[in-house]
């Protein structure tokens, strides 16, 4: 189903500066070495993986909206085990379920955010000719796609993909059906691509900065990444562990997370015991948690150089910015247990990681309200970009505050579960991190190709979805308060409790299946652009920032001249200057 | 790293020198494990032996007593969340600690 | 098109690309077997009884011994290409080899001897840690194997053409392999001794 749709970016009608031999097709677009190649391999795969993923959701929509209904027109497409007459099984729900977590978070956002924007973007913002690792760069989107198939193909096998959540929980993990262990393997693969990625990002953005570029000079998207990249790095192994000890537990017959006198059936498990199902949450736990500031950080960088961009002012805090963003990361880690406070704890840790979850709200804050001060008195560009860069900052901000009542543990007791916490992490995420990914898209787009995407399909676009995504997620906070738990099949049809929520599930259906509508102008926007988008320049969004230096696809190498950077990255409307910007790129007295 | 050869010549012997110590060092573990200490004191004894040779690993073997500052930065923060992921686990159980599991008796029912 | 400093060390920050990346990979594999240790904790903590005397100490304590030397002679290796002494340099990369191999034929054994006895992993939750996190080093020590192999012989071409580059290669391979010898330190009296 899915194929590897490789370097569609490089421009026609540009010459490229080849100062080497020429490279077959192989080596230029598949095999390539080169990280804006790379990049777009991660961007397309991950859009694509995104697509599904939103697909599967869609679906499940479905079956909450009209529960034991037979699926219209494609029901007959997924076989008796599955859907028989087109009516979906439980089994075949919670595949979904635990697929559409897994394949969003780690096949689609990450890889565009980090493998996609990170790799195109970094070494031009910061002057660099490739990244540090060219060979390891490559080698790392390959094993993602390999993860990427492994996890598709687990749908294939017998009982179909893994069904315990995309937080595959034992003991019910260790016992689930042969999905569950190719979602192991697959994981595997997907960490250590990640891994891999993690070591490049720093090291290009440590060694490899043009002259003139300090720290404090690098644009937010550079730190953004530089601290995502940490993260990465020292969380993931865990996880990795983890997953090592599950497939130990499937296959080899250990007990790590098999408490003696399980029993299976109403007869008892034949394993040795002695294991802990809490050890599984707590390394699962100690990577996600920081995997979700993975999710953010990026797109906080990406909304920060569109901002700046389309105010024609600096940022407005750059340190407090820089500053917070470290300590976000630093206190990422230290706080993954605010999602096991019905596990049981003591109360003492229970109130450490309370107290160190409402501290980590502080840095956020920080951002969020740096961002908006960036807005005052500016000279705005409602370009489409701009557009979901200015969404991204309120649906951050019902993100960020639905969280407050998730991380006490008290309101936890009652939130937990439900699909108030649904709603929160997928504002954060959905109409936050996505819509900056769009926003992205939009802009570094004429970088890539040398040409514009249509701005009228881009306006559809925008507003058909930030309406359809409110319409989705909102009402799921009133689902969570009223009691609604999550990963039901029938939709909570069988609690009485339920029973004034349900028609929410409508809504909420018509809205997802509108929202999947109104991606279809981005998408034809965003191939027919390739072929037919309006010719820019090098600077089409006058910007201020390295990248803007180069050629409109650059060439190999990146730069035709050693780039020198001269001032810090956001000298927007600099008084006395004759133009509203003044790029980090331009020698004084230009 | 210093090229001047005397200087490399020198660290060869100083590699074989930590070298002997940490074949004493791992002679010393395995004599003390003869003394069946209580496990509180084993543990710590243990430990104590084996980060000295790990620090002797690390200083002289991987060159860490002269590196740069990146490389300290990285490997203070990485100890700093190593110590966390070893012990805070742990705070969350140790309300349980000694307490055998076992088997539920018969629901009694919610 | 070169990238800078792969070879010489950027001024400011007086590495090598090579040199953080290394380091920072093995920050991550610190984190990796801390997760282990973590579970060996845990699970340790929670059980009613543990076994004790169950490992032959010997056989680890040889093990030791074998892992220790082969760091001197990977550091003594890597000294000798800086002498300009290549000979040497390949033949210290050898031996380590050599002590490697060594040390997975002991592991063989003494796994060999675990599974006559019934006692795999699935045995009890020390087997299930012991086997995994013995066998997780033992897949590290191979690995390096792989590598230096490599370096003595397919990539030992890259000296005539880049010398510093090569002898780059080699530390950093060193620096892998002493972060495997000091697993390895504290595997052995935390699953043997302890």
């Amino acid at each position: 189903m899915e194929k590897t749709v490789t370097g569609t970016a490089h421009g026609h009608g540009h010459t490229h500066e080849h100062t080497h031999e020429e490279l077959g097709f192989w080596r230029k677009y598949v095999f390539s070495l080169d990280h804006k190649v790379i990049g777009v391999q991660y961007a397309i795969t991950g859009l694509l993986f995104l697509l599904f993923g939103f697909c599967l959701m869609m679906l499940m929509r479905f079956q909450l909206a009209y529960p034991g209904h037979p699926i219209p027109v494609i029901g007959n497409w997924f076989g008796a085990d599955k859907a028989p007459g087109g009516i979906m099984l439980p089994e075949f729900y919670n595949q979904l379920g635990a697929m559409h977590g897994t394949i969003m978070v780690f096949m689609g956002v990450v890889p565009l955010a980090v493998g996609g924007f990170g790799n195109f973007v970094t070494p031009l913002q910061i002057g660099a000719p490739d990244m540090a690792f060219p060979k390891l760069n490559m080698m790392s989107y390959w094993v993602y796609f390999l993860g990427g198939v492994t996890m598709l193909a687990s749908f294939f096998v017998p009982a179909g993909a893994a069904q315990s959540g995309w937080t595959s929980y034992p003991p019910l993990s260790d016992i689930a059906t042969m999905g569950q262990t190719m979602w192991l393997f697959g994981m595997v693969f997907l960490i250590t691509s990640s891994l891999l990625g993690s070591i490049n990002f720093i090291v290009t953005i440590v060694q490899l900065r043009a002259k003139g570029l300090s720290y404090m000079r690098l644009p937010f998207f550079v730190w953004a990444q530089l601290v995502t990249s940490f993260l990465l790095l020292l969380a993931f192994p865990p996880l990795e562990a983890a997953g090592v000890l599950q497939l130990m537990d499937r296959l080899a017959g250990t007990s790590f997370f098999l408490p003696s006198g399980l029993m299976v059936s109403q007869k008892p498990l034949t394993v040795a015991g002695g294991g802990n199902p809490l050890l599984w949450q707590h390394l699962f736990w100690f990577l996600a948690h920081p995997e979700v500031y993975v999710l953010i950080l990026p797109a906080m960088g990406i909304v920060s150089e569109i901002i700046a961009n389309n105010t024609r002012k600096p940022l407005w805090g750059y340190r407090a910015l820089i500053y917070a963003i470290i300590f976000l990361g630093f206190m990422s880690f230290i706080v993954w247990a605010h999602h096991m406070f019905m596990t049981g704890m003591g109360t003492t840790i229970s109130a450490f990681f309370q107290v160190t979850t409402m501290i980590i709200s502080i840095p956020s804050v920080v951002i969020l309200t740096a961002l908006l001060l960036s807005l005052w008195g500016a000279s705005i560009r409602f370009t489409t970009p701009m557009l979901f860069a200015l969404a991204f900052l309120p649906m951050f901000g019902i993100g960020g505050l639905t969280g407050l009542p998730l991380g006490l543990a008290p309101s936890d007791i009652h939130l937990h579960d439900t699909y108030y916490v649904i709603g929160h992490f997928h504002y954060v995420v959905a109409p936050g991190t996505i819509f900056a990914l769009f926003a992205g898209l939009y802009y570094w787009f004429p970088k890539a190709t040398g040409r514009k995407m249509n701005e009228l399909l881009g306006k559809i676009h925008f507003w058909g979805s930030f309406i359809c995504i409110n319409c989705v997620f909102m009402p799921m906070f009133i689902q969570g308060l009223g009691g609604m738990n999550r990963r039901m099949y029938d939709g909570g049809m069988q609690y009485a409790h339920n029973a004034g929520l349900l028609k929410w599930n409508l809504m909420i259906g018509f809205a997802a299946w509108g929202l999947g509508l109104f991606q279809i102008p981005f998408i034809i926007n965003f191939f027919a652009s390739i072929k037919w988008g309006a010719l820019v320049d090098r600077n089409p969004w006058e910007a201020t920032t390295l990248e803007w230096s180069a050629p409109s696809p650059p060439g190999h190498g990146n730069f035709l001249t050693e780039p020198i950077v001269y001032r810090g990255a956001y000298e927007y409307s600099v008084p006395g200057a004759a133009k509203d910007f003044t790029p980090q790129f331009e020698p004084e007295h230009a | 790293m210093q090229s001047d050869p005397e200087a490399i010549r020198k660290s060869i012997r100083t590699y074989g020198i930590v070298g002997g110590l940490l074949l004493v060092f791992t002679a010393i573990t395995v004599g003390v494990n003869q003394f069946h200490l209580a496990v509180p004191l084993a543990i710590t004894v243990a430990l104590i032996i084996a980060t000295t040779k790990g620090s002797m690993v690390a200083a002289i073997f991987m060159h860490l007593s002269h590196e740069k500052k990146w490389i300290y930065g990285a490997l203070l923060l990485t100890v700093v969340f190593f110590i966390v992921l070893l012990f805070v686990p742990l705070a969350t159980v140790s309300d349980t600690i000694g307490t055998p599991t076992h088997v539920a008796a018969p629901a009694e029912g919610h | 098109m070169e990238i800078p400093y792969t070879v010489e060390q950027r001024p400011d920050t007086g590495l090598a690309n090579g040199k953080l990346g290394i380091w920072l990979f093995l920050a991550s594999e610190v984190m990796l077997f801390g997760a282990l240790f973590s579970t060996y904790i845990l699970l340790r903590v929670g059980a009613i009884e543990w076994p004790h005397g169950e490992l032959s100490v010997k056989l680890g304590a040889i093990n030791t011994v074998i892992l220790i030397c082969s760091s001197v002679t990977m550091v003594v290796a890597w000294a000798k290409l800086k002498l300009n002494d290549f000979a040497k340099g390949r033949l210290y990369v050898i031996v380590t080899v050599v002590l490697a191999a060594v040390f997975l034929v002991n592991k063989y054994f003494e796994y060999a001897e675990h599974f006559a006895k019934g006692e795999g992993p699935w045995h009890s939750t020390f087997f299930a840690i012991y086997f995994t996190l013995t066998g997780l080093h033992g897949l590290h020590i191979v690995g390096g194997i792989v590598v230096m192999l490599y370096l003595a012989g397919p990539g030992a071409g890259l000296w005539k053409r880049n010398p510093e580059q090569y002898t780059n290669r080699v530390e950093y391979t060193g620096l892998y392999w002493h972060f495997v010898d000091l697993v390895w330190i504290f595997l052995f009296p935390v699953l043997y001794l302890l």
